[in-house]
């Protein structure tokens, strides 16, 4: 057996550490009830791990957080505009803009990414820079071209007696979309725990019967039997009881048990499978399931954010993906091996900012309104500061570290105020030291990330003695 | 039908600008041979490698003259991928791995085995999945071929060296349709073992009738392996030879040859034997690719000693090591007293003067005025030229145009004045500028690493005269690092040699090309004879 070494575990992984310690101790003196907590954290997780996510794919790329997504999320504002002037309203609306963003956020992301192939190792300082400066353009876009040379009709988008685009974006008249994506299927927390079980069981089934094992073709067999009765005992609206999920729970262990020992690559599905249930059989059980009362999971939104998980692990292991990963690593060596480093790295950036705007879009869908000239302008620092929480770095980055990342920012944000109220007498201490954090937090990851390399520095040191 | 020569490459000329630095050299490699490719630094190996794989220096120079032919057939090679493409493969000095990436993925580097999918067929070959089953056991397959058993999916990261360049062989082997594998320096990095094993390897792969061009300076490994010789010298072509028809004292000779005569001419004199002035003791230093692996030596005072070796070797780092101007480590004493390192102020202190190799870049100030320059350091480290009014320091112009008038009537310095900027002047007149800032500190031992480094001919007798002069008539020791060997050899009492990163052996100025040529391989000379005469 090899020996868990944790403090290189907690060193590697301070912040997360430090961050999970924080959001406890605010939990612990905010007062707020864990229900209210779970209801705002599923609302703000649902609206920011998109865009949260779209910065994978430039970290891998050796480009660091892409700050330049505040250009996406512009064009994805612009896309709402004119929708909501054309008013096309509800999902129509929604995947119209979606469909606009496409184009302008590529447009501008091979823009941004020409420009940082003229700046190698300072793109993050660019991508930051950037943004600022499109907050220029886009301003003079939005006070002066939209509304003045190009005219507006739609009412409330022009601030009557005055010039340009009013003041906020209201997507929740007859017009928007306010929640088009969100209120497609929303179901209770344990609701949405059964149907992903039952996802995650048809799905791992269905690799199953590709595989040529005669073992695995039976398993796969008995695995879809199980699926198909779960679906059966829903069906009738009759829910699973509580009995029933346990056992689920119970026989799925045992499967793991069974067919650890058979196929490897599949122990680990068969356990998450497992806890899975279990935790599905958990939230029923009535004290715990009062947590999550006031949750309604939007099923849609989760849907796509699960996609752009399952998008970004695919793209990695294709072509272009090797080629990100390896531009990553060592241009140099990259460049020597034939592979177009400019290009790659183009479009990644382009790939990022797409994404970035249907971030924006599921984002302001979900808020119902948005601050024409500000809404974007924080959103690079946030996601950056999320990602990193998860435990990335500026070189490495997972689905499941922006996840985790997304999950305890947001929990910070929502119970930092409440504990700065109670512990200081003042909430602005808390609003205050939350925006204080995720600063602190962007800087401690790139001081680690040049620690790091003095690190290395010595060690390479050492092996020039020896 | 194959042509009997793979590679032919007839009367390579290459010019960058006026400067020539090919000319008529030809290359003949057959199937299934180790060329070896030998040469000090300079004499044109890798222009020459550069010719061959396209690169767009060439091209973006001008291109060459004569012509390349590939099987017999005369051939363009517009681009490094082109190369690949026709058949050539590199195995680089420094590795193009990948140190994240596993040992699969590093050999089948942007040349990935793919299956088509959904969205590729939709989108092009770019999002097609990798089949990490297929690649894995070409890599194998590629391993087995250089005798490697390393698991195909182990990191890159964390390998000791030689796997790594074991990889690398592999990735070359591994591309189809390799006919000529050019291996660039490959031992350089390696232990003695390693060495051995790379070298039955290369056997193995020749053997299967891919030619090898063999670039090293490690002669004994050119015995070792090589089956044909061509050396280099100066840009031109020194010597071609069959292995059975030379000898390694005849290859050290023909590398180094005589160019020339000596520059200038110093009367021949006892070697002095006084004081320690510099005693150096397991110097260790990190100057990136000059590295220094505990180099250990004593100066006299009064002497020149002069430090030679080939570029990469790690000569460059002595100087820079002692000066603390790179990170080091060692034990250094300067007249008896112990010198720290890793403060270049406290070199100084001790009254140690360096003219750097890097003259535009640390040497000189280059928009400052040429007294400016000269009296720079001194007047930091030991702060004169300076008057004090109570808390104000200012510079004292007339202390300061005294010395600087002073210097450029000593060491002749062609300008218009001492208010004329540095930037201004020719390359001699600067590596003069250099010199004199060093002599206003008044150090009792000098450094002056390669002193005539892009400076012409007329300027190069200038700058060592004056280190002549310096030396007999105010006594100072100097210790002059120069790639140049002739002009070690005209000015200095020893000659030490450095190879990689340690010290070879201390020669006489006067001793014969082919010690100087083995040193430089790394042989100390006394032991071969005492080989040879085993034998």
């Amino acid at each position: 057996m090899r020996k868990i070494d944790w403090r290189s575990i907690l060193r590697n992984n301070a912040v997360t550490v430090m961050f999970v310690a924080l959001c406890v101790l605010c939990l612990a003196y905010s007062g707020q009830s864990l229900s209210f907590v779970m209801y705002e954290l599923f609302g703000r997780l649902s609206r920011n791990a998109f865009i949260v996510l779209a910065l994978i794919i430039p970290i891998v790329a050796g480009m660091g957080i892409n700050f330049a997504i505040t250009i996406g999320a512009m064009a994805a504002q612009i896309a709402v505009l004119w929708v909501i002037e054309w008013g096309i309203s509800g999902l129509p609306g929604m995947a119209l803009a979606a469909l606009m963003t496409v184009p302008l956020a590529a447009f501008f992301g091979f823009l941004i990414g020409k420009l940082l192939n003229k700046m190698k190792g300072q793109e993050m300082i660019g991508g930051l820079i950037l943004g600022y400066f499109a907050n220029g353009l886009y301003q003079l876009l939005f006070l002066f071209i939209f509304g003045n040379l190009i005219p507006l009709n739609a009412p409330g988008l022009v601030i009557k007696g005055s010039t340009g685009v009013a003041n906020t974006i209201d997507l929740s008249t007859t017009r928007g979309f306010k929640y088009a994506l969100d209120g497609l299927w929303q179901v209770s927390f344990a609701d949405a725990a059964l149907v992903m079980l039952v996802a995650l069981l048809i799905a791992l089934a269905l690799r199953l019967v590709v595989k040529k094992n005669a073992v695995i073709r039976v398993s796969c067999s008995v695995l879809l039997t199980f699926a198909a009765c779960l679906v059966s005992a829903i069906a009738p609206q009759l829910g699973l009881t509580l009995p029933m999920a346990i056992v689920s729970g119970v026989i799925l262990l045992m499967f793991t048990i069974m067919l650890g020992g058979a196929d490897f690559k599949l122990q680990k599905p068969l356990i998450y499978l497992g806890v899975l249930a279990v935790c599905t059989a958990i939230v029923r059980i009535p004290a715990v399931a009062s947590l999550f009362a006031m949750v309604k999971v939007p099923m849609a939104t989760f849907m796509v954010v699960g996609v752009l998980c399952l998008f970004n692990t695919a793209l990695l292991k294709t072509r272009i993906g090797q080629q990100f990963r390896a531009v990553g690593q060592n241009r140099t060596v990259a460049n020597a091996s034939g592979i177009n480093v400019d290009k790659v790295r183009v479009i990644a950036i382009m790939i990022s900012t797409v994404l970035a705007g249907w971030g924006q879009l599921i984002f302001v869908q979900n808020m119902g309104s948005f601050q024409t000239y500000g809404a974007h302008e924080q959103v690079g620092l946030y996601a950056g500061a999320a990602i990193l929480v998860g435990g990335a770095s500026i070189r490495k980055a997972t689905n499941g570290q922006a996840l985790l990342g997304c999950i305890l920012f947001h929990l910070l944000f929502i119970v930092a105020p409440n504990a700065g109220k109670n512990l200081f007498g003042d909430a602005a201490i808390g609003e205050y030291f939350r925006v204080f954090i995720s600063y602190g937090v962007i800087a401690l990851a790139l001081v680690m990330h040049a620690w790091s390399g003095v690190q290395k520095k010595k060690k390479a040191d050492e092996a020039l003695k020896s | 039908m194959s042509a009997e020569f793979v590679l032919e490459m007839k009367n390579i000329g290459k010019r960058y600008g006026e400067n020539t630095v090919l000319s008529d050299v030809t290359l003949k490699v057959r199937p299934g041979e180790i060329h070896a490719l030998l040469g000090e630094n300079g004499a044109g190996k890798s222009t020459l490698m550069n010719v061959l794989f396209g690169m767009p220096v060439i091209h973006s120079t001008g291109g060459f003259d004569g012509e390349v032919l590939l099987d017999g057939e005369v051939t363009h090679i517009a681009s490094p991928h082109d190369a690949m493409t026709k058949g050539i493969g590199m195995v680089h000095q420094e590795f193009m791995l990948l140190p994240g990436f596993t040992v699969t993925e590093n050999i089948k580097l942007n040349r990935e085995v793919t299956n088509r999918n959904l969205i590729s067929r939709m989108l092009g070959k770019n999002l097609e999945t990798l089949d990490m089953g297929a690649m894995s056991s070409a890599a194998r397959k590629a391993l087995d071929s250089v005798g490697m058993n390393i698991d195909e999916y182990t990191r890159v990261e964390g390998m000791p060296v030689g796997y790594m360049q074991f990889v690398e062989i592999a990735r070359e082997i591994d591309k189809t349709g390799i006919k000529l594998l050019v291996f660039d320096e490959p031992t350089a990095v390696l232990t003695e073992s390693e060495a051995t094993q790379l070298v039955s390897v290369m056997k193995q792969i020749a053997a299967t009738g891919i030619a090898i061009i063999f670039i090293t300076h490690r002669l004994d490994e050119v015995m070792a392996a090589a089956d044909s010789i061509t050396i280099l010298r100066d840009g031109k072509l020194a010597a071609k030879r069959e292995k059975k028809d030379t000898s390694i004292l005849e290859l050290a000779e023909l590398m180094i040859g005589r160019k020339g005569e000596a520059m200038v001419s110093v009367e021949p004199r006892e070697v002095p034997k006084g004081n320690v002035a510099l005693s150096v003791r397991d110097l260790y230093v990190d100057m990136p690719g000059e590295e220094v692996r505990g180099v250990s030596f004593d100066v006299h005072e009064g002497e020149i000693l002069g430090i030679g070796g080939l570029a990469g070797q790690g000569k460059l780092g002595i100087p820079n090591g002692v000066m603390s101007l790179y990170s080091s480590a060692g034990k250094v004493q300067v007249f008896g007293e112990e010198l720290k390192l890793g403060n270049a102020s406290d070199a100084l202190k001790a009254g140690i003067a360096m003219v750097s190799e890097d003259r535009k870049g640390v040497g000189l100030l280059l928009d400052q005025s040429i007294e400016d320059n000269i009296v720079f350091t001194a007047m930091q480290i030991k702060g004169e030229f300076l008057n004090k009014y109570g808390p104000i320091t200012l510079k004292s112009s007339k202390a300061i145009r005294q010395q600087a008038n002073q210097m450029i009537k000593d060491l002749d310095i062609r300008c218009f004045g001492p208010t004329q900027h540095s930037g201004t002047l020719s390359g001699g007149n600067q590596q003069k500028v250099c010199i004199a800032r060093a002599l206003t500190m008044k150090p009792r031992f000098l450094f002056v690493s390669e002193p005539t480094r892009g400076i012409d001919i007329g300027a190069k007798k200038l700058v060592l005269e004056t280190l002549v002069k310096l030396n007999r008539e105010q006594g100072m020791t100097i210790v002059m690092v120069s790639s140049e060997l002739q002009e070690l050899r005209s000015i200095s009492d020893r000659i030490m040699i450095v190879s990689e990163g340690k010290l070879v052996d201390v020669l006489p100025p006067d001793a014969s090309d082919a010690d100087f040529g083995l040193a430089m391989s790394g042989i100390k000379p006394g032991e071969h004879k005492k080989g040879g005469d085993a034998q």
